[in-house]
């Protein structure tokens, strides 16, 4: 639950998606689900010659499981926050563990 | 659903205290304090603004398909009218070829199971009626015979790239399924 909650905060940020499929779209971060699936809105895609299947599409909604990076602004994030934040869920996920 | 925004008050049900708030009720616990609107986070919030406009789907097997889209549920099934699938052909794969093809085949109804869908898109309607930029359309047997050669041609090469990588003990996250 922590990444879900981390990309909420993430709201109104632009992010860049990459697929599995190599696919990179570059877009505003509109919304994020517990599946981590996502919503970009007003989206660019690199290398748009090779697909071009996505020229005419506004927005788009990423199936969390074919995503392989999220691409972050840096600015965006509170880096000592985040690592603090993983350890303590990976300290209570352990604690759970045993 | 209304659309919501994240600097929305949470709904007034929610808020509790302040001056003329409700007496706490007996035997049902207070609810939760929240600052988001939860139902704005669900995998159903997303796929409600998208109900009847044309999408275009990206399905794990590569096939593009454009329809509208009428009906969904929280696995993402989704149900298209008025489908066509459309197929595209990158510029190169036949020899003077210098710009991409594509066609269009008109497939009516599709009920999509979710789990092959790699990702929806809006179509702007204004941006609609225009070819892809650097693509033509084409001939529905010219494009579909050369789409065939792409695929055994990419198929050969990504055979060949996950033998490679097996030898160094690499397992390829596709497991051999083509994504384009």
């Amino acid at each position: 639950m922590l990444f879900f909650s981390f990309f909420k905060t993430l709201i109104d940020h632009e992010v860049t998606v990459e697929l599995k499929n190599d696919i990179q779209i570059r877009g505003v971060l509109k919304s994020v689900d517990q599946y981590l699936n996502i919503k970009l809105d007003n989206i660019q895609v690199l290398e748009e010659l090779k697909y071009p299947h996505l020229s005419a599409v506004k927005n788009v909604f990423i199936r969390g499981s074919v995503v392989r990076y999220v691409h972050l602004p840096a600015s965006a994030v509170d880096i000592p926050l985040l690592e603090d934040a993983t350890r303590r869920e990976a300290a209570s996920q352990a604690g759970k563990g045993k | 659903m209304e659309n919501l925004t994240i600097s929305d008050p949470p709904p007034p049900s929610l808020q509790h205290g302040g001056p003329g708030g409700m007496p706490p009720t007996l035997g049902r616990p207070p609810p939760p304090p929240q600052q988001l609107p939860a139902q704005m986070f669900t995998t159903a919030a997303q796929l409600l603004d998208l109900t009847d406009k044309k999408l275009m789907v990206a399905l794990r097997d590569g096939r593009k398909l454009l329809g509208i889209l009428r009906s969904w549920d929280q696995f993402a099934n989704l149900v298209l009218q008025s489908t066509k699938e459309r197929i595209f052909v990158p510029p190169g794969t036949a020899p003077n070829q210098p710009r991409g093809l594509y066609a269009d085949i008109d497939r009516g109804l599709f009920l999509v199971r979710g789990e092959n869908v790699l990702l929806l898109g809006e179509i702007d309607l204004d941006k609609d009626d225009d070819p892809p930029p650097g693509y033509d359309l084409a001939d529905v047997e010219l494009v579909q015979s050369l789409a065939k050669q792409k695929k055994q041609q990419d198929k050969a090469r990504e055979k060949k790239k996950v033998k490679m990588l097996a030898t160094e003990g690499f397992e390829g996250e596709n497991l051999g399924e083509i994504l384009l």
